[in-house]
């Protein structure tokens, strides 16, 4: 067991080191840099700056100097725990990305658990009645959940919120605690917000999470050992509760391995249609204005985030399943 | 010493199975008597309702499976506290399968040794657990006692090391460990009466034969009764008192052990019976065997299931009707028209 | 003494076994197909895709007018839904629409008048265009029929610019759909090749192939696919924009195919008669083509019909960003920017029609996946 997560956490820095090269020549790959399309913004409202004031900013970024020095430049940086300096804002990254970060993992982990609480009951009860009105409106809410684009769903419901309530249901916190600090007040104010992004986000995950629930315990609830304990006397519900539910888990929480990544990134459609405080909007920032090393360090953040998601989903699968965490410790 | 009253009895048992394409007719009329103390062997090639019939008795059937009529009739154990003698005749069909009645007597009175000891057990929870729970579930004593108690079926079962075997998880466990296990968790309660279903298909042939032995040991110490399904003449031969046979869902012969086995009525088990090899057997001899195969349950031949496999069919009476079972000795019964003609002249 | 199983009579079983006969010699594609149809949603669907490519192959037909075509006057008019009978009787026709100024906002206010009513004809003569970009013709399915160039038809409203939501619905049906199709395509032919050898050969070619499918599958899509979109070059031309998107959208949709044919051809290679065609000395090409593939051929057109709805979902959600395709371009992701704003939304809900479009087409192809994916199997159950 142990062996087994010691080896994924070595791999870790290899892939971190792979993805850091995908980030660099993805922040690389436009044309022409920041300065430039910085220049272009400029001369189109008329105003205009000097060429020694250039050569001098191109030297504060590095921007002139060959490009593997700046990805090792950037490296170094990033190593030490600097993301460096926003072309664009003219301040830290860290400041820019700091509260967002948080945010945005809290959106997802929110997402998250609303996934897995509806999904493991709705699945429990369609499989243990299957074809009945239930399971069929289940079953249709969740074609209908799957189908339906994230950015879609944020509208219609904002759109309702907004023509039937007055509400504009956009942000994550009350204007009077946008800019206040962390306390109980602000969390509370959280709340009040977090919730409809937190669904949002969630409908698709939930649908599919239901529909592999459903069809994990149908066929698990064939297996003879189900048999095994009703010959026992075991009450119904009990019985499957303790077994094949038990044994269902199991590969949605494989699952988790790639659901938590994609409530990451998918919070960054959310976020802009919504307009919260995420790092998805800063990123979108980020990339029209080339503001290179912002939109780079998000990018790498994202990385880490997916990684760190399969981590979870490896590691809780080897706690869960005796056979498999006895297979870690047999290699 | 006069007869000792049934435990078990079937009478006319019907199981079908409603699915798309039509209606399986698994279990057609099924009727027999299982006494205390007796090995009762079920036999039949797969597909035969053998199984089927059995989780009838432990109300066991799944949807879209029904028991369409037919009573069982279980002889429950005392009722009245630790003195009584009381006994009670249940009709098993007429409880509600998950109801709190059924689910006493299953695991308590009735005990089922299933067929395949790898899947039979949970892959993720221990052997132990899963016997301590069944334990628990009939009997009110502490997780602790449980636990003495399993470990004592595990010795009476001859699992060695017993108390690591408690904590290990069923695919850590050979075949015939496994075997074991199964046994001793069925036995947990001390039930009245053991359905074995197929115990020995799944494991090796030293494995069979000492499952055998065990089952019969155990069964005398304990005075159990057991029904014992198998598709394998030989392994009845060993272990049982009385013999049912059964093909398409339908009984063919009934009787004493000695009676199937030197005295068969019915074409049926002469054929059976002709394939086993035995020592007399030929060298280089191809074994006799059934001609044709077992029929799509959809398409059940009309009259005796049997007659278009028949070395001895009559065309225009096997065909058209099915045979009823007729007692054609003491203890020994026969569904076949040869033996009804004979009668019938007599 | 007959029992209800000697009831049968012996034509049924003649006819029970010719039933067997038929299923035991059908190929392969004709049970796929008797499985298909038992599921009538996915039927349905079938249709409603085919019609959707209808759509596809024909937009100007569709169209009542120039997508392109702007006018400021016209700007936020409400859907003018079409009806089917005219006093009692079968015929089309539209309530016609009047606009009022508003005295305080200075903004056109339009109202549905449904007293007014433009009757609307069939195959009506209207913009010139080339039918499949070969025949000249002005001929569209619907248009106003009055004659009367005033009574114009917008029949799902216009946008803030005064462009017919319609006509621009058909030509960006024709763009999603597309893109989904030849994305997938793209991804069949990187998955299969791929997948392919990993599973056929193994060793070295399988290993590398396996950590590069793993490399992708753990990179965050979103965020990975606008940096790409945004570093396409702005200047590029539509067509450039709609390859380069195609393009990206399947680099990172591979791998998923590549991994399900992997995984059939580690099982088939045990498989018994992929160990006779070898000793019957078959070429390895052989096998694979004539013997592997098409066992699970059925899966992988299954497993590509599920994976357009996620193209066309990713395409979608990218234009609306502003990173996908981009205007003059039309697609429905185009088509919802103009959605972006939720005031012009609660102005015009009319705006929100492509969204509902996608979710239909989305639908469908889910459906119709699911029950290619159930009929796939015929030999299980």
């Amino acid at each position: 067991m142990l062996r087994f997560i010691v080896q994924r956490l070595l791999l870790l820095p290899v892939l971190l080191f792979v993805f850091s090269v995908v980030v660099f020549i993805l922040i690389q790959a436009p044309p022409g840099d920041f300065l430039d399309s910085y220049l272009a913004t400029l001369a189109s409202s008329g105003s205009s700056v000097d060429e020694a004031q250039v050569v001098a900013l191109r030297q504060q970024f590095g921007l002139d100097e060959p490009v593997h020095i700046q990805y090792l430049r950037w490296m170094e940086h990033i190593l030490q725990g600097n993301l460096g300096l926003s072309l664009e804002y003219q301040r830290p990254n860290i400041e820019l990305i700091g509260e967002r970060l948080v945010l945005t993992v809290l959106l997802a982990l929110f997402s998250f658990v609303f996934t897995w609480a509806v999904a493991i009951p709705a699945g429990i009860f369609s499989a243990t009645h299957p074809h009945s009105g239930v399971d069929y409106i289940f079953t249709v809410l969740n074609y209908i959940g799957v189908a339906t684009p994230n950015f879609m769903l944020a509208l219609i419901l904002m759109w309702v919120a907004y023509s039937a309530l007055g509400l504009s249901v956009t942000g994550l916190f009350s204007p009077e605690f946008i800019d206040a600090p962390w306390g109980w007040a602000r969390f509370v104010d959280l709340l009040k917000h977090i919730w409809l992004p937190m669904i949002i986000l969630g409908v698709a995950g939930t649908a599919r999470l239901t529909r592999v629930m459903r069809a994990n315990l149908l066929d698990e609830m064939t297996k003879p050992y189900v048999v095994t304990a009703r010959a026992k006397g075991l009450s119904e519900w009990r019985l499957v509760l303790k077994y094949p539910v038990r044994l269902a888990l199991n590969p949605l929480v494989s699952t988790i391995g790639w659901y938590l990544p994609q409530l990451f990134s998918g919070s960054l459609i959310v976020a802009t249609v919504m307009n919260l405080p995420n790092i998805g909007p800063l990123l979108l920032r980020a990339l029209t204005s080339q503001d290179m090393y912002l939109a780079g360090s998000i990018l790498f953040i994202y990385c880490f985030l997916t990684i760190v998601g399969t981590l979870i989903s490896d590691i809780l699968l080897a706690l869960l399943d005796p056979r498999i965490r006895m297979e870690g410790a047999k290699a | 010493m006069n007869a000792p009253a049934p435990l078990l009895s079937v009478r006319n048992l019907k199981v079908q199975f409603a699915l798309d394409e039509g209606v399986v007719r698994a279990v057609e009329g099924v009727s027999f008597d299982v006494y205390p103390g007796k090995v009762f062997g079920i036999v039949g090639e797969s597909g035969c309702g053998k199984s089927v019939a059995m989780k009838a008795v432990l109300r066991l059937i799944e949807a879209p499976g029904r028991i369409v009529a037919g009573e069982i009739l279980w002889r429950r154990k005392p009722q009245g506290g630790p003195g009584s003698t009381q006994e009670e005749v249940v009709d098993v069909t007429r409880l509600d399968p998950n109801g709190s009645v059924m689910r006493g007597l299953r695991g308590a009175e009735m005990a089922l040794i299933p067929q395949e000891p790898m899947a039979a057990f949970s892959p993720v929870h221990t052997i132990g657990d899963q016997i301590v729970e069944a334990i628990r579930l009939h009997q009110a004593v502490s997780p602790r006692e449980g636990r003495r108690l399993a470990v004592e079926l595990f010795k009476s079962v001859g699992m060695p090391m017993p108390e690591q075997r408690l904590d290990a998880y069923s695919w850590q466990l050979s075949g015939g460990l496994r075997q074991r296990a199964i046994i001793a968790m069925a036995l947990s309660c001390n039930p009245r009466l053991l359905i074995a279903d197929e115990p020995t298909t799944a494991v090796d042939v030293t494995t069979q034969a000492q499952v055998l032995r065990l089952l019969r040991q155990l069964q005398q110490e304990r005075d159990a009764a057991i029904i014992f399904i198998t598709h394998d003449l030989g392994v009845i031969a060993q272990v049982a008192h009385d013999v049912l046979v059964m093909y398409l869902g339908l009984v063919m012969e009934q009787g004493p052990v000695n009676a199937i086995f030197h005295a068969p009525k019915h074409p049926y088990t002469q054929a059976l019976l002709r394939s086993i090899p035995t020592v007399q057997s030929t060298p280089r001899e191809p074994l006799p065997t059934i001609s044709g195969s077992i029929p799509h349950p959809f398409n059940r031949p009309r009259g005796c299931p049997f007659h278009p496999r028949c070395p001895q069919s009559m065309p225009g009476r096997c065909d058209a009707a099915t045979p009823e079972l007729q007692a054609v000795g003491p203890d020994q019964s026969v569904s076949c028209f040869l033996y009804q003609t004979a009668e019938a002249k007599a | 003494m007959s029992s209800p199983t000697a009831a049968a009579p012996p034509e049924a079983e003649l006819a029970a076994t010719a039933a067997e006969e038929r299923v035991s010699v059908a190929s392969n594609w004709t049970l796929v197909w008797w499985r298909f149809r038992k599921h009538r949603l996915a039927l349905f669907c079938t249709l409603l895709l085919i019609g959707f490519y209808l759509v596809v192959l024909v937009p100007d037909f569709f169209a009542t007018q120039d997508p392109e075509a702007t006018d400021a006057k016209q700007a936020f008019i409400p859907a003018q839904p079409l009806h089917l009978f005219n006093a009692g009787q079968l015929g089309l026709w539209a309530p016609a629409v009047a606009g009022k100024r508003n005295a305080i906002t200075l903004r056109m206010e339009w109202q549905v008048d449904e007293t007014r009513r433009i009757p609307v004809g069939v195959f009506v003569q209207g913009e010139p265009y080339k039918l499949l970009g070969l025949i000249e013709t002005d001929r569209h399915l619907l248009g106003p029929a009055s004659g009367d160039a005033k009574d114009r038809l917008y029949l799902l409203g216009t946008d803030r610019l005064g462009r017919d939501q319609w006509s621009r619905l058909m030509f960006g049906t024709r763009t999603s759909m597309t893109i989904g199709m030849i994305a997938v395509a793209f991804s069949i032919v990187l998955g299969v090749i791929l997948g392919g050898i990993s599973g056929y050969f193994g060793g070295l070619p399988d290993l590398i192939i396996q950590r590069l499918v793993e490399l992708l599958q753990s990179l965050p899509t979103i965020p990975i696919w606008l940096a790409l979109t945004a570093a396409l070059p702005q200047d590029w031309r539509p067509e450039q924009v709609f390859f380069a998107i195609t393009l990206i959208l399947s680099l990172l949709g591979w791998t998923t195919l590549a991994r399900e044919v992997r995984g059939r051809f580690l099982a088939l290679r045990e498989e018994d008669f992929v160990l006779a065609a070898e000793l019957a000395g078959c070429s390895r090409m052989r096998i694979i083509t004539r013997h592997m593939v098409p066992t699970f051929m059925s899966h992988i057109i299954a497993t590509s019909t599920l994976a357009i709805p996620v193209m066309i979902i990713n395409e979608t959600s990218l234009s609306f960003l502003g990173l996908g395709l981009r205007p003059p371009a039309i697609s429905w992701g185009v088509l919802l920017q103009e959605a972006q704003n939720i005031q012009t939304v609660a102005l015009a809900p009319w705006l929100l029609v492509p969204g509902l479009v996608v979710i239909v087409a989305v639908l469908a192809f889910n459906l119709v996946g699911d029950g290619l994916r159930d009929a796939a199997d015929p030999y299980t159950h």
